[in-house]
């Protein structure tokens, strides 16, 4: 895992759900990443599979990724190139199929001092993102959720913990 | 200092004395289930590289979601699914026509007092109206829990929510739920266990239980409970054979927040789009135009919800211009609502009757929405593109509010209706 990322930023604001990241007409039809990543945020910002690139970083506001289990919501995220979400807050479900992704997922209000289009740098190792307006801090990861993401997802760390890993 | 229903469970299940709220836990679930996302939690299961699932008796498998299947693609990730039942050996795999997961589960005897249940679906605390620990998972996360029988989790910090009071006539635990809902709002329980108590809970059936514990999920909470009584044990019984050990929060445990209703003057509620928080009661959206009209899903496809809608539409017939969907919770639902009559009520009545499933809730079949077109939904989700077209509005109420505004055409107070 990365120490430091920066990147674009994509701002968004409260309860952005899961069927407007990845509509639920696609979950059982659509299996391939890189289809996926073609319907991002569909129904919330048409620009954005248009013009994100590699390395952007969303920028949210309380309760990103609410609604439905669905990981696809993450994996088109990140196969569209985006390099970490930074939220107020995450739903539950969403927050752990980031880690099991090993999409870096930080939680803090460096929402409040950014703009869309602005560049913005998080330091893992410090525990701080940097955006225009100021330092944001947030606390680290558990151990257990470091060590999912370090093994880089939740594949390779069950296939580390099973003994099966050919590293 | 006493401990919450998560805590304690969580503590038991974990081999510890005692948990805090933000330890992780390591634990064995007593039951995975998966539905149609089966087909794919197998390959990524085959991805890590193991060759059996750790335990077969774990998994519950139902395919409720797009069933039978709309087309090839579907028709393709049911047989993947069958296939690996037959390859792994799993013994409760309920197939086509069986219902809904979160209603076949149970009535199978999967769920039961101080069972944890993880699930790859968002409504899965459904199954904490019987007292169970239960919370939703991801695809890879199902997938590393049948690799390895355990899970991780975090120990939650826990909301009581008392319910006082007695409710009024036509209005149900929807109305109760959707009320909670608007008042938390959608992140109001955000990785929180739920515990619902009081006397408006002990005066509710295990289908009024079951509706509120499935919407939980739309505070964000992990899980929610009902503690179990003489309720519970009598809808358990026949249906759980094996013994089990209720866990029941302890009188002086320590709740991040205690909130109180009284349900006695609540009027019937409604969500409206787009957001499940977004709750009014109805006499704000009387006389709003309908298209559609959903009575069924995980949240309000139960016997006392059809037959509610049904007192209202017994030899009546539905507004011209307006499709009445109506899905039984799965096929015990259904017999049991041919055997009552309440079938050829709501069928006279001008309903399309549609297999036990998931339907059209998540936009994939059996009812999707064009655009401007308007749905009331007994449904848990009323997302912008959730039925069908973005350009479509979902509102969200009671099957009695649902049976009512199908007759009139518009959204329609149950408490008016004959």
């Amino acid at each position: 895992m990365q120490t430091r990322i920066t990147g674009r930023v994509w701002k968004y604001g409260n309860d952005v759900n899961t069927d407007v990241i990845f509509p639920g007409k696609y979950t059982y039809s659509i299996s391939d990443p890189d289809e996926m990543a073609q319907h991002a945020l569909e129904d919330l910002d048409p620009d954005f599979v248009a013009q994100v690139q590699p390395g952007d970083i969303i920028v949210a506001s309380t309760n990103w990724g609410c609604g439905s289990s669905r990981e696809q919501a993450v994996i088109c995220l990140k196969r569209a190139g985006v390099g970490a979400i930074v939220a107020r807050s995450f739903a539950r479900i969403y927050f752990r199929n980031c880690i099991n992704h090993a999409l870096p997922i930080v939680t803090c209000d460096a929402v409040d001092g950014v703009q869309s289009g602005d560049t913005i740098t998080i330091d893992f190792a410090l525990g701080v993102v940097s955006t225009p307006k100021g330092d944001y801090a947030f606390p680290p990861y558990s151990p257990e959720v470091l060590e999912i993401l370090e093994d880089g997802g939740l594949i390779p760390h069950a296939q580390k913990v099973l003994g099966i890993l050919k590293t | 200092m006493g401990y919450t229903f998560a805590e304690k469970i969580l503590a038991r299940r974990a081999g510890l004395a005692h948990v805090a709220p933000g330890q992780i836990v390591t634990v064995k679930p007593d039951r995975l289930l998966t539905h149609d996302n089966t087909a794919d939690i197998s390959r990524k299961f085959r991805k890590i590289g193991v060759d059996r699932v750790s335990d077969p008796q774990m998994n519950v498998i139902v395919l409720d979601h797009v069933v039978p299947a709309a087309d090839e693609t579907y028709a393709t990730n049911h047989k993947v699914i069958r296939e690996f039942v037959v390859e792994q050996g799993i013994p409760a795999f309920y197939d086509v026509g069986e219902g809904i997961c979160h209603q076949v589960l149970p009535e199978k005897g999967h769920a039961w007092p101080g069972a944890v249940i993880v699930g790859s679906d968002s409504h899965t605390p459904t199954h904490g109206a019987f007292g169970a620990f239960a919370a939703g998972i991801g695809r890879t996360e199902a997938a590393a829990v049948m690799a390895t029988g355990t899970i991780w989790l975090r120990v939650p910090e826990s909301i009581k929510i008392v319910l006082t009071g007695a409710l009024p006539p036509r209005v149900s635990a929807k109305d109760v739920i959707l009320h909670i809902i608007g008042r938390l709002k959608a992140d109001g329980a955000t990785y929180c266990s739920v515990e619902f108590m009081g006397e408006a809970i002990a005066a509710l059936s295990m289908s009024g239980r079951m509706t509120l514990t499935n919407m939980s999920a739309e505070m964000g909470a992990k899980n929610a409970v009902v503690a179990p009584d003489a309720i519970t044990r009598a809808w358990l019984e026949r249906r759980v054979t094996h013994p089990y050990e209720e866990v029941h929060a302890d009188p002086d445990a320590h709740y991040a927040r205690v909130l109180e209703f009284d349900v006695s003057d609540l009027a019937p509620q409604i969500a409206k789009p787009h957001t499940v928080d977004n709750v009014v009661p109805i006499t704000e959206v009387i006389g709003v135009r309908i298209d559609q009209a959903l009575l069924g899903t995980c949240t309000n496809g139960r016997l006392e919800d059809l037959r509610a809608a049904a007192g209202l539409l017994r030899g009546k017939h539905i507004a011209p211009n307006v499709r009445l969907l109506v899905l039984p919770a799965s096929r015990e639902v259904l017999l049991a609502a041919i055997s009552e009559g309440i079938v050829a009520d709501l069928v006279t009545a001008g309903a399309t009757l549609l297999n036990p499933g998931c339907g059209p809730c998540l936009g994939a079949h059996q009812g999707c929405m064009a655009p401007a077109e308007v749905t009331i939904s007994t449904a848990n989700r009323n997302f912008k593109g959730r039925m069908g077209s973005k350009n479509a509005f979902i509102y969200l109420g009671s099957p009695a509010t649902v049976a009512a505004s199908a007759l009139a055409g518009v959204i329609t107070d149950p408490r008016e209706a004959a």
